[in-house]
């Protein structure tokens, strides 16, 4: 934040445009360069949490998937607050190959 | 991949998006390379909308242009324009805009490729947008610069752009920051030289600020660097004329070009607080 900012939040002003166009930039630019429009990239959120909470229990409302971009550098960030880890789910996991085994 | 002729340079101007200042750039720019004693052809590669020949005041000279060297109906110092001020600057007119029909990137590496063998430098004025035109121009090159203004749509547009250089293993690619606003930067009304750069991630070669002599030039069809004039932005094109023959040229500082106390408070309010 550069005192203008400050300033023009102090007196319940807009920020300046140009803090408002690099932001907007930026992510407009994250999506481009990755080439995922914002539908297929909810789905990929959607899936990457049934993923994780199969595993641990998470904060489906606090979690989030996006695209940051740097260095001409593409990422995608997940953050995924966890609640606390299941129990893991071990015995019928191991019961199950053991069985198509047997079937094969 | 285009031929290489030791020791010439195909450079590309491009932006994607219109009106951003490509032909500007690219007769301000032959101009000032030819003053420098570099020989230089600029190839106007916009076939739809041909506009160098105007900017460069040359319209009325055109014989022949790009088509009848392809096609074989001239030979290329037929076609060629030069400059009767600046004898070591050459145009290459474009073709009828039906000539997109048939233009194949292997025809302007052909052309690329015969200018490399008699100039030092060509600059290759490329059409806007991404499509067929752009490709062949991009074809023909092995540097680009690629000029933008502070606006989010020119910004974008010439992401995209670098995007599909850097898939093509075009190098070095670097930036001019065109239409800067002093004013407006110091307002943080204008994204900052920072911001495009960061954004970009390219190196910058130069910035030209808003002038409104670029207009008065154009008008005449005389580029602002011929004449020797001492306007801020043709004092940015041969700044980048230097960087480009390889000169270390400091580049201008956008806050220290406004003077006063307005100045003042305006860099003390570009502080970072927190």
């Amino acid at each position: 934040m550069t005192l203008r900012d400050f300033v023009n939040k102090l007196l319940g002003r807009q920020p300046a445009s140009a803090t408002t166009a690099k932001q907007r930039l930026q992510l407009v630019l994250a999506h481009d360069r990755s080439d995922l429009n914002p539908e297929l990239l909810e789905q990929m959120r959607r899936e990457i949490l049934e993923v994780v909470s199969r595993y641990v229990e998470i904060d489906i409302e606090e979690g989030d998937v996006s695209l940051e971009t740097e260095d001409r550098v593409t990422a995608l960030v997940a953050n995924l607050p966890i609640r606390r880890t299941k129990p893991l789910p071990a015995e019928a996991e191991e019961s199950d190959p053991v069985w198509s085994a047997s079937q094969a | 991949m285009p031929v290489t002729t030791s020791g010439s340079r195909s450079i590309l101007i491009c932006s994607g998006k219109g009106g951003v200042g490509k032909t500007t750039l690219t007769a301000n720019l032959g101009i000032a390379l030819a003053r420098q004693g570099v020989r230089t052809a600029v190839l106007d590669a916009d076939f739809g909308l041909r506009n160098l020949d105007l900017l460069l005041g040359l319209e009325n000279r055109i014989v022949y242009t790009a088509q009848e060297v392809l096609s074989g109906s001239c030979r290329l110092d037929q076609a060629l324009v030069k400059h009767k001020q600046e004898p070591n600057l050459a145009l290459l007119p474009a073709g009828n805009p039906r000539m997109l029909e048939w233009l194949k990137p292997e025809d302007m590496q052909t052309i690329v490729g015969m200018l490399r063998e008699s100039f030092d430098v060509v600059l290759i004025d490329c059409p806007a947008g991404i499509e067929d035109g752009f490709k062949n121009a991009a074809g023909a090159a092995e540097e680009a610069i690629v000029i933008t203004t502070p606006e989010v749509s020119a910004v974008r547009d010439a992401d995209r752009v670098i995007g599909l250089l850097n898939t093509r293993g075009i190098k070095p690619i670097q930036l001019v920051l065109n239409r800067v606003r002093p004013k407006m930067m110091a307002n943080q009304e204008m994204l900052a030289v920072d911001d495009v750069t960061d954004i970009l991630a390219l190196p910058l070669l130069g910035l030209v600020l808003e002038d409104e002599q670029v207009i008065v030039s154009t008008n005449r069809g005389e580029p602002l660097t011929l004449n020797g004039s001492s306007s801020p932005a043709a004092q940015a094109y041969n700044n980048i004329a230097r960087r480009v023959c390889g000169e270390d040229v400091p580049l201008i500082d956008p806050a220290k070009v406004r003077r006063g106390l307005r100045a003042k408070i305006g860099r003390l309010m570009h502080t970072k607080i927190f």
